[in-house]
């Protein structure tokens, strides 16, 4: 497809890759530069959750264009651990690493839609998306 | 049968050089054989066509490791990619198979034993080349990782009691620690008193940025110095509110210039202008 480009996450550094590629098609989608910011630093954090917890997993950056609603959609798919309990992950201020348990909510904050599908044992998918206004 | 074919290729050299340049001037994306001046061109053509042909004209195992490396250097320095390089290879294992047959080393009866001969020849250079070739990358990655490493996070004494520390690039795990260490190591030493953290640099501040540099000004507060963190860009600013990560315990400005301004005021001294 070709509104759609993806980047594995293996290493530290697939997460710059992840979102130079997410800066750069947030750029080309007309976003201003307070939500490329907001996209990339959305994109770092779900990229850095794969890295952290899941251990490799997958960036998609998808360009949306609906009943004249153009939009980016960021899905962030693994095949790890899953997230046992979904509300307190959703919680400021929790963390399982000793980080600031920031991540997750405030990609909830930082984007327009967010969906969280996990499954113990199976893997996590992560739906975020931002609208162009 | 190595001997006849030995001869042959050593008789048809410039043969073999000038058809297989022509070969590689057909390669699109490979702008080489077009750009560089012709003395170069013909130099490097025949250093390869002569590390190609060393193991069978000096003898079996004469695949001089000295000249390997020479030839992959200088390969990289002109920027041929690992695809062209392996092209290379086979225009001119092509190239001598034609030659060869046209001169009728090979014939239909021997084809099926001058094969294992050809490979046999072909391949361990072709494998030799591809690993010096990647070695060479290698080398070149950990080189400007230490390069990189050298020129990031330095704490950089302006004034009296005050340094900055000017953060540009991405922050990953290891460079925070880099940052951390420094940053303790220098206040120290330069007796700081205020220590500005500048991330006019950093393209993304995301949670584990902010964590380290959260972490980084705990430690500073800790041996007695002050941190304030300057160039908060203003989308930067709206993505860490937006993040929810609170840094109400530091101060923070927009600029470097506002920050020196302030840690000047906090160590009870102004700039004048002298009449």
């Amino acid at each position: 497809m070709d509104n759609r480009s993806s980047v594995e996450i293996f290493t530290e550094w697939d997460i710059v890759a992840a979102r130079q590629l997410g800066r750069n098609e947030a750029k080309n989608s007309g976003f201003g530069t307070v939500d490329q910011a907001r996209i990339t630093t959305a994109i770092s954090e779900l990229a850095r959750n794969i890295y952290l917890y899941a251990g490799k997993g997958k960036i998609e950056i998808e360009r949306l264009s609906t009943d004249g609603m153009k939009g980016m959609t960021i899905i962030a798919s693994d095949e790890g651990p899953g997230i046992p309990d979904l509300r307190k992950v959703m919680e400021d201020g929790f963390s399982t690493s000793g980080g600031l348990g920031a991540g997750m909510p405030g990609v909830k904050r930082l984007m327009d839609d967010f969906k969280v599908e996990s499954e113990v044992g199976k893997g996590t998918t992560i739906t975020a998306t931002k609208w162009l206004r | 049968m190595n001997s006849k074919m030995r001869i042959v290729v050593n008789e048809h050299m410039d043969a073999i050089i000038e058809q297989w340049i022509e070969l590689m001037k057909e390669e699109k994306g490979e702008r080489f054989f077009h750009f560089m001046p012709q003395h170069l061109v013909e130099k490097t053509s025949r250093e390869f066509t002569a590390l190609m042909t060393s193991n069978i004209t000096e003898g079996e195992s004469a695949l001089n490791n000295e000249r390997l490396d020479d030839f992959t250097e200088k390969v990289i320095r002109f920027g041929w990619s690992i695809k062209f390089v392996n092209k290379a290879i086979d225009n001119f294992a092509s190239v001598v198979f034609e030659m060869l047959e046209d001169e009728e080393v090979i014939t239909e009866q021997n084809l099926r034993i001058f094969m294992g001969v050809f490979t046999g020849w072909i391949n361990p250079l072709r494998e030799s080349i591809i690993e010096a070739y990647a070695i060479k990358w290698e080398q070149t990655d950990t080189l400007q990782k230490v390069a990189l490493q050298e020129l990031s996070a330095s704490l950089i004494p302006v004034v009296d009691k005050v340094s900055i520390m000017p953060l540009v690039g991405t922050i990953d795990t290891e460079r925070a620690k880099l940052i951390m260490e420094n940053l303790l190591e220098g206040v120290v030493q330069q007796r700081a008193e205020v220590v500005l953290l500048d991330i006019t640099g950093v393209p993304v501040v995301d949670t584990m940025v902010a964590h380290h540099i959260i972490q980084a000004a705990d430690a500073v507060r800790l041996v007695g110095a002050k941190c304030m963190l300057v160039g908060i860009r203003p989308e930067i600013a709206q993505t860490i509110v937006a993040l929810g990560i609170n840094l109400s315990d530091f101060t923070t400005t927009s600029t470097l210039r506002r920050g020196m301004q302030e840690a000047l005021s906090l160590t009870n001294r102004e700039i004048v202008e002298v009449e």
